[in-house]
């Protein structure tokens, strides 16, 4: 049970930044704050796949040495998960900074009772 | 009261995902199912197919370049829609 | 100072001399990402983290006085452009879309791939850079004042 334990930690520590990102995703009431806790979400993620691509004793996939390269193809595709976890980031910053101006203030009960 | 909820469901879906953990494939080992027959056809050929050392930007670039033609769409669209949200209408 | 620059002369001169640095840098990670670690999207980002350093130290005035906002709308719809550009290159020759190795070029089968990607990686890493300065610079302005501010 410890030797498996051993061998799988990477899924842990994924999933530890995953329940950490979803807490505050929840219960924090500042808007930036629910934001950050989606990138974190989002890291945990990226985390699980690419570390499921790595074979030990081999190097990086650049056509250069003898040795095996690791598997090239979960780099790639969460290489494109980061550009569209950058956008929309960006997109839901820019939403906040609209928000505030309306509003006058970024805290969720302070407008909730301002908008009923 | 949301907190002492959500706490609680987390460490639900914590147990959850830490048993299922168990069942994946081991760390960094040769004969993971993920190394199959693409990863052999990428690392054997991508040379002598398309003349570039580096095999993920091959991937990206000749063998799934329209994902990255849909990736560079989102980047651009992200560009509008901020020149959309901060546009400045002249009161009249 | 109106426009909330810094003044410390450390800072003005250190900045001066490495941002050239980080913009040949840039260059290099979208140029060499054949070889390399690298590619389009790291070298757009560098690039425009360049910018944003100028904007820091500099306020927003002398950044806008350099980079004029036509110039970046249209260095982000050239970089879509050139990528679409040489899909519909390569259907015009006979061939699938995005099929590289159908241009007449003088060059043998896998050299045709290898220029075609290049090309692709400098399209993409200009639309990445100018989608960070856009970004960059509606942020800090100020949406009270008039003028070049604005």
């Amino acid at each position: 049970m410890l030797m498996e334990l051993m061998l799988r930690y990477n899924y842990w520590i994924s999933v530890v930044l995953m329940l950490i990102g979803f807490y505050t995703m929840i219960s924090k009431k500042n808007f930036i704050k629910k934001i950050i806790g989606m990138n974190i979400f989002q890291t945990a993620i990226f985390l699980l796949y690419i570390s499921m691509a790595d074979i030990e004793g081999r190097s990086a996939p650049i056509i250069i040495s003898e040795t095996g390269y690791v598997n090239p193809l979960p780099h790639v595709l969460i290489l494109t998960a980061i550009v569209v976890s950058v956008s929309t980031t960006a997109v839901a910053l820019s939403l906040i900074m609209k928000i505030y101006k309306e509003y006058g203030s970024i805290e969720e009960d302070k407008i909730l009772e301002v908008h009923s | 009261m949301i907190r002492i909820y959500s706490i609680i469901s987390l460490i639900l879906i914590g147990m959850i995902f830490i048993y299922v953990a168990d069942e994946m494939p081991a760390f960094g080992s040769p004969d993971n199912p993920i190394n199959n027959r693409v990863y052999d056809r990428y690392t054997e050929r991508s040379f002598e197919e398309t003349g570039v050392p580096n095999i993920v930007t091959a991937i990206l670039a000749d063998y799934r370049g329209y994902d990255t033609l849909g990736e560079t769409t989102v980047i651009f669209t992200a560009g509008m829609s901020l020149m959309l949200l901060f546009s400045r209408w002249k009161n009249g | 100072m109106a426009n909330g620059e810094i003044t410390s002369i450390v800072i003005r001169t250190v900045s001066r001399i490495i941002i050239p640095f980080i913009q040949i840098f840039g260059l290099y990670t979208i140029i060499h990402g054949e070889a390399s670690p690298g590619g389009g999207f790291q070298g757009g980002v560098i690039l425009g983290t360049s910018i944003i350093l100028l904007t820091i130290v500099f306020g927003l005035e002398e950044a806008k006085r350099r980079i004029p906002r036509g110039l970046i709308l249209v260095f982000m719809s050239l970089g879509l452009l050139i990528y679409s550009g040489i899909g519909l290159l390569d259907m015009l020759f006979g061939g699938k879309y995005l099929e590289y190795t159908r241009l007449p070029l003088p060059l043998s089968g896998h050299e045709i791939s290898a220029l075609s990607i290049l090309c692709v990686e400098i399209g993409i890493g200009i639309t990445v850079m100018s989608v960070i300065i856009l970004l960059f610079f509606y942020s800090v302005r100020d949406e009270d004042a008039h003028g070049i501010n604005a």
